[in-house]
């Protein structure tokens, strides 16, 4: 063990370059041709699955592992990427425990899925590793779009257009393209610069130019883009955090989980990166988590996550709970925060519990922290958007938002449930509703 | 994508995946819905004369599986059609109009009499189908009726009957054989000279699939009783893969189209079969197990296979492996190999260690640690470690090279091919040319 680790305060280096190495490696290590042809072999290519209605993006899972299993895992891969284009990152960051393997038969019957995740990394990796695009663009229309956001929907939308043979430019506020996936997701789920080398894949379609450090409102206007271009697709995602409400709320040491995801994800070196001894995360989802989970990978002794309804209530999957406890985070449930103390650097956490309610019961408890993450949820932010509908982008099943020729997908629009898999789903179709609105 | 059409016998299917004459093909309905799920064609299941033959009221399949429960081998005692005619060729013709791209062929029983088929052909041709093909293998219920492999086990009743389908309708024909004979290529012979098209096997073999010991019978049981059925599925494959090749490279019977059946599951036996000279394949169990969409992993397995190897089409690798098949006599004596055990890829589970040192040769020592290595000197490659391990590729056999010396039997490796026809143990040897 480092000897910085008992540190008080927010300091680097508490683990050595090893243990951190060891810590952020996969966190589902990819199988191997013999795993991959076992684990294929369990599916039973159920007529109408399951597994299949529950994706968001509908790809034809048994088929995939079927093709698996008679040895053509590249017509698997194409198999996914026909529904779904950034498989390769839903093979790592989908909740599939909730999704495609909670349905799976096996699950309910046996308790033991076929791992439908992991099957479908083995394929997207393969076919990506040989980097080969299995698709070409259609004749060119003439038609051009800009897509906002090159996060997962904005990705899968431009994508999908390009195909079609349309020419996109994607803009991005921030300088690399990739969204969540590149700034919003635990590293230990996308090693090796995934989601980079997933845009480069992405973009061999040819016909996307992307424009980085463009945002909307500051460099790029909504309205200048309508009179641009044929056809406008906003997927900015959620750029603001919400806030506690509490005083001391900009103490030192206190900070957006986000923020400290994406610093995380973009640091050089993970041992230059401080971290608290005593880290408190506030939230229930997944961001909570992988904030959480990471300072204890980084190295803070003591990480405590609090939420303030019940267990059964927290957004983040219990494969999610389960791993944050795996790696030592302590959850405590029921809890809401009241104050924070501290004299200039934030030193304590004073929370009340609650019942599932969120009524108060005034026994109160505090917890020291020296670094504070929040994660109790995230807001669209932006002026001259189309109507808002519940905080959100309002848009129809095809993702038309109140303005003409402006579609809307992923987090930023109404309905969906804020999951990477389904931002693809969003864009892909809003994609094929441009296309048809524009080509009659 | 490869361009996946074939034509057989004129016949053009977009793809060589057709559904063999059997219950699935006894519908317009089930038809369609292959149709729509991609089949390239269908046997229709065999149509006879009215009155119809009425099927058994209780479990018509059995079935042996494997681990999982995944289905290996099934057995059936369903006839053919047991709906009238009429209603019969009713259905043909509205789906071949309907899917004039696709192959509908119609599978024949009637009796051994020219009458029946005079009668019957021309209907058949007026439903617009594409070609006929001659039931002369099935092996329950028809044949105690004097039809199916009563007559495919009669080469004379063969050619008679091919000569009267020839004589009497234009149409293509093909004709099913049976597996239930000693050698296989006395029946094809004999649909050649009557005229045949085309031959397509195989049919099922007689088969008990298993015995039920409560009631000491046969399953699938019925009342009490059992009867032999016809057995089929990924369990046959290899027993119709041979007779295949012995018709393909039978020197008189070269060029006769094949039609490939018999436990085709994925892209890759359907190649197999192609390989030995099959011009398309039929399917059935892989269709009654997994549902008409398993067609779509044999098309892109397949079409992915065309890419990888740059054949434009199916066509252009159809039979390539029959002039490597060849007879025991003419196998290579001087090739030598040993197997290798690759350590890194090695679980220790000494299956093979088990197999060798208890059936075979010795060959495999297990040092502490279980560390297992082949002994060169005792290895004769007889490849039973590559098959009872569980790791792909984890054993492999390994070619000596000319000038190596065989620790086994202390010679030098020869360049030369030697078999056994020139070997000096052999009694009959022919001297080797000087």
């Amino acid at each position: 063990m480092a000897g910085n680790v008992f540190a008080e305060g927010v300091s680097a280096g508490r683990l050595d370059s090893e243990e951190l190495l060891r810590n952020f490696g996969d966190l589902h290590p990819p199988l191997d041709d013999h795993e991959a042809l076992v684990a294929a072999d369990r599916c039973y290519f159920c007529h109408d699955a399951p597994c299949m209605e529950a994706c968001p993006t509908s790809i034809d899972i048994p088929l995939f592992i079927r093709q698996i299993a008679t040895g053509t895992p590249d017509a698997a891969a194409k198999t996914i990427f026909n529904q779904n284009i950034l498989g390769g990152m839903c093979a790592r960051v989908c909740p599939t425990e909730q999704l495609c393997e909670e349905v799976c038969v096996r699950e309910v019957a046996e308790h033991k899925p076929v791992e439908i995740g992991r099957l479908q990394r083995y394929a997207t990796d393969g076919l990506m590793a040989k980097g080969q695009h299995p698709f070409t663009r259609g004749e060119p229309t003439g038609k051009r779009i800009a897509v906002v956001g090159a996060g997962p929907a904005g990705l899968s939308c431009a994508h999908r257009l390009a195909m079609k043979g349309h020419d996109v430019v994607l803009y991005d506020a921030r300088p690399k393209a990739g969204g969540l996936n590149e700034y919003g997701i635990a590293a230990y789920k996308t090693v090796e610069g995934f989601a980079q080398a997933e845009v480069d894949w992405l973009l061999k379609i040819g016909g996307i130019t992307v424009e980085n450090e463009k945002a909307l409102g500051r460099d790029i206007t909504l309205d200048g883009l309508k009179s641009d271009y044929d056809a406008v697709f906003l997927g900015l995602g959620l750029g603001g955090v919400n806030a506690l409400g509490l005083d001391g709320e900009d103490r030192e040491g206190m900070a957006p989980a986000t923020d400290f995801i994406a610093e995380l994800r973009q640091a050089p070196d993970l041992g230059a990166l401080p971290v608290g001894r005593d880290v408190v995360v506030i939230g229930g989802g997944m961001t909570a988590i992988d904030a959480a989970v990471q300072s204890k990978l980084l190295g803070a002794l003591n990480v405590t996550l609090v939420y303030r309804r019940g267990r059964d209530r927290m957004n983040a999957s219990v494969f999610e709970q389960d791993l944050a406890a795996s790696k030592g985070v302590r959850i405590i449930t029921n809890a809401s925060p009241v104050a924070v103390h501290g004299n200039g650097a934030v030193r304590e956490v004073e929370f009340e519990y609650t019942d599932n309610d969120l009524k108060p019961t005034g026994q109160r408890f505090r917890v020291p922290a020296d670094q504070v993450f929040k994660a109790i949820g995230q807001t669209l932010t932006g002026e001259g958007l189309p109507e808002i509908q519940d905080r959100k982008i309002k848009v129809s099943e095809t993702g038309r938002t109140s303005l003409d020729g402006v579609w809307a997908g992923g987090d930023c629009a109404s309905g969906g449930d804020d999951l990477t898999v389904t931002a693809v789903a969003e864009g892909r179709d809003a994609a094929e509703d441009i296309h048809a609105a524009l080509m009659g | 994508m490869a361009d996946l059409t074939t034509e057989f016998l004129g016949i053009k299917s977009p793809n060589p995946f057709w559904l063999a004459s059997a219950p699935p093909t006894d519908k317009e309905y089930n038809v369609r819905r292959a149709f729509e799920a991609g089949w390239g064609g269908v046997v229709w299941k065999t149509l006879g004369e009215d009155p119809p033959v009425v099927n058994v009221n209780g479990p018509r399949y059995g079935a042996i599986w494997g681990a999982d429960r995944r289905l290996l081998g099934l057995n059936n005692i369903e006839l053919i059609t047991d709906r009238s005619l009429q209603t019969n060729l009713e259905e043909i013709t509205r789906v071949k109009k309907d899917y004039p791209d696709r192959a509908v062929i119609v599978s024949l029983m009637v009796p051994c009499e020219e009458q029946a088929w005079k009668t019957i052909l021309p209907l058949v041709e007026a439903t617009g189908a594409d070609g006929v093909e001659l039931n002369f293998g099935c092996p329950h219920g028809m044949s105690e009726r004097g039809m199916g492999s009563a007559v495919g086990q009669v080469p004379e009743y063969i050619e008679m009957v091919t000569r009267w389908v020839k004589e009497n309708s234009s149409l293509p024909c093909i004709v099913k054989l049976t597996p239930n004979i000693t050698d296989i290529r006395k029946p094809a012979a004999a649909a050649k000279r009557g005229g045949a098209d085309a031959v397509s096997l195989i049919n099922t073999i007689n088969s008990i699939t298993s015995v039920n010991l409560d009631l000491f019978a046969p399953e699938p049981t019925i009342d009490g009783k059992g009867a032999h059925g016809g057995y089929c599925g990924p369990a046959v494959k290899p027993i119709a893969l041979n007779m295949v090749a012995e018709i393909a490279r039978d020197p008189e019977l070269q060029g006769l189209p094949i039609s490939g059946i018999g436990g085709v599951t994925t892209w890759k036996d359907a190649a197999e079969f192609i390989a030995l000279g099959c011009g398309n394949v039929q399917v059935c169990t892989a269709a009654m197990t997994y549902g008409f969409k398993v067609v779509q992993e044999m098309i892109s397995g397949l079409s992915d296979y065309l890419d990888d190897k740059g054949f434009a089409s199916v066509e252009e690798f159809v039979g390539r492996a029959v002039p490597n098949v060849s007879d025991w006599q003419h196998l290579n004596l001087n090739y030598i190999a040993k197997a290798r055990i690759d350590q890194d890829l090695c679980i220790s589970c000494g299956r093979c260690f088990a197999a060798c040192e208890d059936t075979s040769h010795q060959a495999i020592a297990m040092k502490p640690g279980r560390v297992f290595e082949v002994k060169d000197d005792e290895c004769v490659a007889c490849n039973l470690c590559v098959n009872v391990c569980p790791v792909e590729d984890c054993i492999t056999m390994v070619q000596l090279e000319p000038g190596q010396v065989d620790e086994r039997t202390g010679k030098v490796v020869q360049p030369e091919y030697a078999n056994w026809t020139t070997h000096p143990n052999n009694p009959g040897a022919v001297k080797a040319a000087e």
